[in-house]
């Protein structure tokens, strides 16, 4: 288990235990995170579950693949630190993690 | 569109897995099944959201991707010759005296069935709308999210936005019928057919069109009638935010599920979903059933193979409706002479 933060548009913050091995999108689906959407399920085909990657934690997240990016192209207000989150799998080193859920998904 | 109203036993709504498959269960009991779906091909959710991706609980396929699973029950319903309506969207459903059912679809199409079959999944498919504030408004005069008839976009300022095979074919179609045309995309890179992009990075080289990268923040104009967007992009490597002249806008960010239409015809809806009994699988509205997604009842799984298994005991009771005061014995395909003949296949030989 690990703790990560999501911060909602309006700031309000949800900080939940993820497992390891889950994806960061089925963590804030189990806790009712609202604002993601994960339309697909996490098959990475529908940019619901786009999320800012703060800057402190995107070495540790690491950059999109190209499917990723291709998916991105879907999702609006695109900015750097953007990651499809059904995409980012909880590991110990996200201890701490932090992301900010765009005011839309779709 | 067709001038003529089609007649079918059987209208199903949504050319998902589970509505073709609802096509061979009905047709087992020779209940004749029209399709209509929204996309331009069958397979639903399978097709649009994950074609290429494996699903590992379909019984007896350990895996199978969302393509092969709609190519696969595609061939299943072949013997059954159902027809299929493509890239329309049903609107509305009117009971007729007779208890028959009267269909119309976005585009006029006009359909008579005994019963109704909605299988439509999570919705009808439509376009992702891009969050500008007052968008809304310029829908449909302005702004648009297809090319129904090119003759709108002749002599226009024409911005484009996306970077997919939607936006970039119509970079290239409408590039020399419009005054001036603009493909806004985030990146340098594009997800669309290479022949395509290349088409396009040579118009840009003719001086033909002009590509900025960049997102759009926010439209201009009044009334429903645009005069530019605002775009935030990078000039000259540094962030910035300047205005694009355009009066007309397509904007391809790809589609997204919404319950659409399906919220007007006066079935029972309970968040969203319609509810049935777990016998029939029938609606509030005697003849209308919902299979599938779509539907809700106490313990639903939404598994495409809850969704097959729904289909199965629905055509019982459709058989009902269709063919009243038939009987017709319980038969199984592996032995059964008749099913067998409806299937186009070779009896099983007689031990």
């Amino acid at each position: 288990m690990v703790s990560v933060t999501f911060i909602e548009h309006s700031g309000k913050t949800h900080t939940v235990a993820a497992d390891l091995g889950h994806t960061l999108m089925e963590t804030a689906i189990k806790h009712d995170v609202p604002g993601i959407i994960a339309e697909c399920g996490g098959a990475c085909s529908c940019a619901t579950c786009h999320v800012y990657v703060d800057e402190a934690w995107r070495e540790a997240t690491g950059a999109p693949n190209e499917m990723e990016e291709d998916m991105l192209d879907f999702a609006f207000d695109v900015r750097p630190g953007s990651r499809l989150s059904c995409q980012i799998r909880i590991a110990d080193k996200l201890e701490g993690l932090v992301v900010r859920i765009p005011e839309h998904q779709n | 569109m067709t001038d003529e109203t089609v007649r079918t036993d059987a209208l199903i709504i949504g050319a998902g897995p589970v509505g073709l498959f609802a096509v061979f269960e009905l047709g087992l009991l020779d209940i004749k099944s029209h399709l209509i779906d929204i996309l331009d091909r069958p397979g639903g959710q399978c097709a649009e959201l994950y074609p290429e991706k494996p699903i590992y609980d379909i019984p007896a396929l350990p895996i199978v991707t969302g393509q092969e699973l709609t190519d696969r029950l595609m061939d299943q319903i072949k013997p059954f010759g159902a027809g299929f309506t493509f890239n329309e969207r049903v609107e509305t459903i009117r009971k007729l005296e007779d208890g028959s059912f009267y269909v119309e679809t976005d585009q006029g199409s006009a359909f008579e069935a005994k019963i109704i079959v909605v299988a439509a999944g999570g919705g009808s498919f439509t376009p992702k709308r891009p969050p500008l504030p007052g968008i809304e408004g310029y829908e449909g005069k302005s702004v648009f999210y297809a090319v129904r008839k090119m003759e709108e976009f002749r002599g226009r300022d024409i911005v484009i936005a996306g970077g997919g095979d939607s936006a970039l074919d119509w970079t290239v179609n409408l590039a020399p019928i419009a005054k001036s045309l603009t493909l806004i995309h985030r990146r340098n890179d594009f997800r669309a057919a290479p022949d395509t992009v290349k088409k396009m990075r040579a118009l840009v080289e003719a001086g033909q069109m002009n590509l900025v990268i960049g997102q759009i923040s926010a439209l201009n104009g009044a009334d429903g009638v645009l005069s530019g967007v605002t775009v935030k992009g990078p000039v000259d490597g540094k962030d910035a935010v300047f205005d694009l002249p355009a009066d007309r806008l397509l904007a391809f960010f790809g589609l997204t599920m919404k319950l659409g239409p399906v919220a007007n015809w006066g079935l029972n809806l309970n968040e969203n979903l319609i509810g049935v009994d777990t016998e029939k699988f029938e609606t509030s509205e005697p003849g209308i059933f919902a299979i599938g997604d779509i539907n809700t009842y106490p313990g639903k799984l939404k598994l495409i193979l809850s969704g097959f298994h729904e289909a199965a005991l629905m055509s019982q009771r459709a058989l009902k409706i269709v063919y009243p005061g038939k009987k017709v014995a319980f038969q199984y395909t592996t032995s059964s002479s008749s099913l067998q003949k409806k299937l186009g296949v070779a009896p099983t030989p007689a031990e």
